[in-house]
């Protein structure tokens, strides 16, 4: 008999005792699947050394600046590195506002399209939207920019002379809700400009909306196609409409997915650079307002300073850069792992 | 009977006499009354809205119209319903309207988006000169009969060419490695390339601005904004193969370790093989992902209007940094020439979602027709192989043999 490729030689032990003792499967393991494992192992070591040095060569280009601005780096508004008075309360606001706003937007609309998916689609249906969900989340940034600069902003959102339109009449009926308003608008005066309405956390935020609701979409597709099939079922017999078994077993089992997936959304925002420059008109104050024109992000302040930024400058840019990056960074494992903890199973049989 | 399940016809009569006539019962549908109250609240919806916009007040405006619209259309929609329907199937009517209205505002942006790209761009596209030059003889007041794209072009292709010659290898490898090499370590790299998948992409032309271009001294050039791109892909391939290897069914591999294949061996005929279609699906969306990055190319490749082929020495522009410097510019034509681009741009992305169609994003183990057929070929090629050879050794060894003869 011609002997197998056995990957190690098995040792057995026969006991000549009545009673049995487990066989010792000492293997031995091949020199190539050493080499293999080595090989893996490597890959696995180059993966984390490019991540760790993200944020290290970040860490270490920003020391500089982060040295002489101290705690103020955090509260202070304006951005003149080269006269010392620098900090990201001011880009920080921006693009914590323009990423809410995008999420409060994206959510609920995902919310929709992913139960429409996953619950009321049509087989044939399916499929086809998912693809386009899919595409739609792999459409560049710059495609949503344009669409938002040249279609979204001047023609749907602020049109004609007076900027007539959803900016103008939230703000002139809800603006008596402070984040709301915007300052030097009277709705009464027919001479008003509609410029005031442009350029604004409100119409970044729509925009990122847009790239961020795929996202959302697709996570939570995933979660709610999960839901287990029993219990489903089980509403359905105790007399339950569609509605009622969605409220009472899909959306409590995909709550997790939802969380994950609006916090992966989230952080997909923070970070949106070309979509969010091409729109807003960077101030450095803080804008609480966020239907008036003028915002600002720290990804957006990077591609427009880097540029003719000097030694120190180019300091002060890494540490805003690294701000952004340590952010991202906590909201997507916070997310990944709320995902992680809800999804049930991941591993497949055997 | 006040609570019923939608659909069910009340009205359905079984004839329990005769027992060979009996017919199931219908569960699904629709009845026609459920479909008059749609129909009924859509006109009666846009004869108010008409109303309200044209003759009562000075509303104008088509998002207004429309937003104005679908609340009619819900309120006088759920007016019908509660004729004839508790209050359970009311709400639930109301919710599949909202639940269909999102998914449709979804898609409908979606169309939008495309569309009035490429729209705004066939201005651009149908000059055949837009494609074969570069930018270098055209002004910012050149018509569109002057200039091109063909230096985005180049340096798009060749940028993401070598950002997939490291990210393919290295990806999957870990990949692997995720999923066979398991431990406490592996764990680590999959919760770190996770919450990297999301990492902003100003950050990774951030990270290789400080080293290639400030640490190493190399000047701005393709080759920097290509690792830019691959810290950006890794791990969103990482991740697409990751769940892709984990869905191979562990059955295969047992299988294919009982019969005394070495791990490597199991890794590279069975499992590979196995996830294929997946991989190059993950692969195509990585590559989609990266090739529509502005910002890292914008910081470590820098702008320029001539055609640079050589991606390890001076500045090369990209597809989405073009489309992005075109726009910033007043002129018309510019605008239009960055509209151009931007829809050349979304053409690749959408050829390389249809060619991951085509390759399948099928599940582990789920073949197309055709490769069913080609494995059974090739199944039915070594039954025949190993019976010519169990007869040979029958022959020689004078054995009664294992496999049948006919």
């Amino acid at each position: 008999m011609r002997r197998s490729t056995l990957g190690g030689q098995v040792a057995v032990t026969t006991a000549r005792t009545t009673h049995e003792v487990p066989r010792v499967l000492a293997a031995r393991p091949d020199p190539a699947d050493v080499a293999f494992r080595w090989l893996a192992r490597a890959a696995g070591v180059m993966v984390l050394l490019v991540m760790t040095l993200v944020g290290l060569f970040l860490a270490v280009r920003a020391e500089p600046a982060l040295r002489k601005a101290g705690w103020r780096f955090l509260t202070t508004e304006s951005w003149e590195p080269d006269a010392g008075r620098f900090g990201i309360a001011a880009v920080l606001t921006g693009t914590v506002l323009i990423a809410l706003v995008a999420v409060a937007v994206a959510v609920p609309l995902a919310t929709g399209a992913a139960l429409y998916i996953s619950e009321y689609a049509p087989r044939r249906l399916r499929t086809t939207l998912i693809g386009l969900v899919d595409l739609m989340a792999a459409i560049p940034s710059v495609v949503y920019g344009l669409w938002g600069l040249f279609l979204l902003q001047p023609e749907i959102l602020v049109h004609g002379p007076r900027g007539d339109g959803l900016p103008r009449w939230i703000a002139t009926y809800f603006g008596w809700i402070p984040f709301l308003s915007v300052t030097g608008a009277d709705p009464r005066d027919p001479l008003s400009t509609g410029t005031l309405y442009t350029s604004s956390t409100f119409v970044a935020g729509l925009v990122v909306a847009m790239m961020v609701a795929p996202l959302i979409c697709s996570i939570m597709r995933e979660v709610f196609s999960q839901a287990p099939a029993g219990e489903r079922e089980g509403a359905y017999a105790l007399g339950s409409t569609k509605w009622g078994m969605v409220r009472t077993v899909v959306l409590p089992f995909g709550v997790g997915g939802m969380i994950g997936g609006t916090m992966l959304g989230l952080g997909r925002a923070l970070g949106e650079t070309v979509a969010v420059f091409l729109i807003i008109s960077p101030v450095f104050v803080i804008q609480p307002h966020i239907l008036q024109n003028g915002t600002s992000s720290v990804a957006s302040l990077i591609a427009l300073r880097y540029g003719e930024a000097t030694p120190f400058a180019t300091a002060a840019l890494m540490a805003a850069g690294l701000v952004l990056f340590l952010m991202t960074l906590v909201v997507n494992f916070v997310a990944s792992s709320v995902v992680a903890r809800s999804r049930s199973g991941a591993v497949s049989d055997a | 009977m006040t609570l019923q399940s939608p659909g069910v016809r009340s009205t359905n009569v079984i004839d329990l006499t005769d027992a060979a006539r009996e017919t199931p019962r219908q569960l699904g549908g629709r009845r026609p009354e459920d479909r008059l109250a749609v129909i009924g609240a859509a006109v009666s919806s846009l004869a108010i809205t008409a109303a309200v916009f044209t003759q009562l007040t000075p509303f104008s405006g088509v998002v207004g119209f429309l937003a104005f619209a679908f609340a009619t259309f819900i309120a006088v929609y759920a007016l019908i319903v509660s004729f004839d329907e508790p209050g359970p199937i009311v709400r639930d009517r109301l919710v599949a309207v909202l639940i269909h209205g999102a998914a449709a505002f979804l898609v409908a942006a979606l169309a939008i988006v495309v569309g009035f790209t490429l729209w705004k761009g066939r201005q651009a596209l149908t000059h055949a000169n837009f494609f074969t030059e570069d930018m270098t003889a055209a002004g910012p007041l050149e018509p569109l009969s002057v200039g091109g794209i063909k230096h985005a072009i180049v340096g798009t292709l060749e940028q993401i060419g070598i950002a997939l010659t490291i990210t393919v290898p290295l990806g999957l490898l870990c990949a692997v490695f995720l999923n066979f090499v398991p431990g406490r370590f592996a764990r680590l790299v999959r919760t770190l390339s996770e919450a990297m998948t999301a990492l902003p992409s100003i950050v990774a032309g951030l990270f290789v601005y400080a080293t290639v271009i400030l640490s190493l001294g190399v000047g701005k050039c393709g080759l920097a904004a290509a690792l830019a791109l691959s810290v950006e892909m890794l791990p969103i391939i990482i991740r697409a193969s990751d769940v892709v290897l984990r869905l191979v069914p562990g059955t295969l591999v047992e299988a294919s370790l009982a019969t005394g294949a070495s791990q490597w061996r199991t890794v590279w005929h069975v499992v590979l093989p196995t996830a294929r279609s997946g991989l190059a699906t993950a692969v195509i969306l990585g590559t989609a992902r990266g090739i529509g990055e502005t910002a890292p190319v914008l910081l470590a490749a820098g702008y320029t209007t001539g055609l640079n082929a050589d991606a390890f020495s001076g500045p090369q522009v990209s597809l989405p940094l073009a489309a992005f410097t075109f726009v910033k510019s007043p002129e018309p034509a510019m605008v239009a020439r960055g509209f151009g681009t931007a829809a050349v741009l979304m053409l690749l992305v959408l050829l390389l979602f249809a060619v991951a169609r085509v390759l399948g994003g099928r599940a582990p183990g789920n073949l197309s027709r055709r490769a069913a057929a080609a494995r059974r070929r090739r199944s039915a090629q070594d039954v025949r192989r190993m019976q010519a050879r169990s007869r040979r050794e029958a022959r020689d060894d004078d054995i009664p043999t294992i496999w049948s003869t006919t």
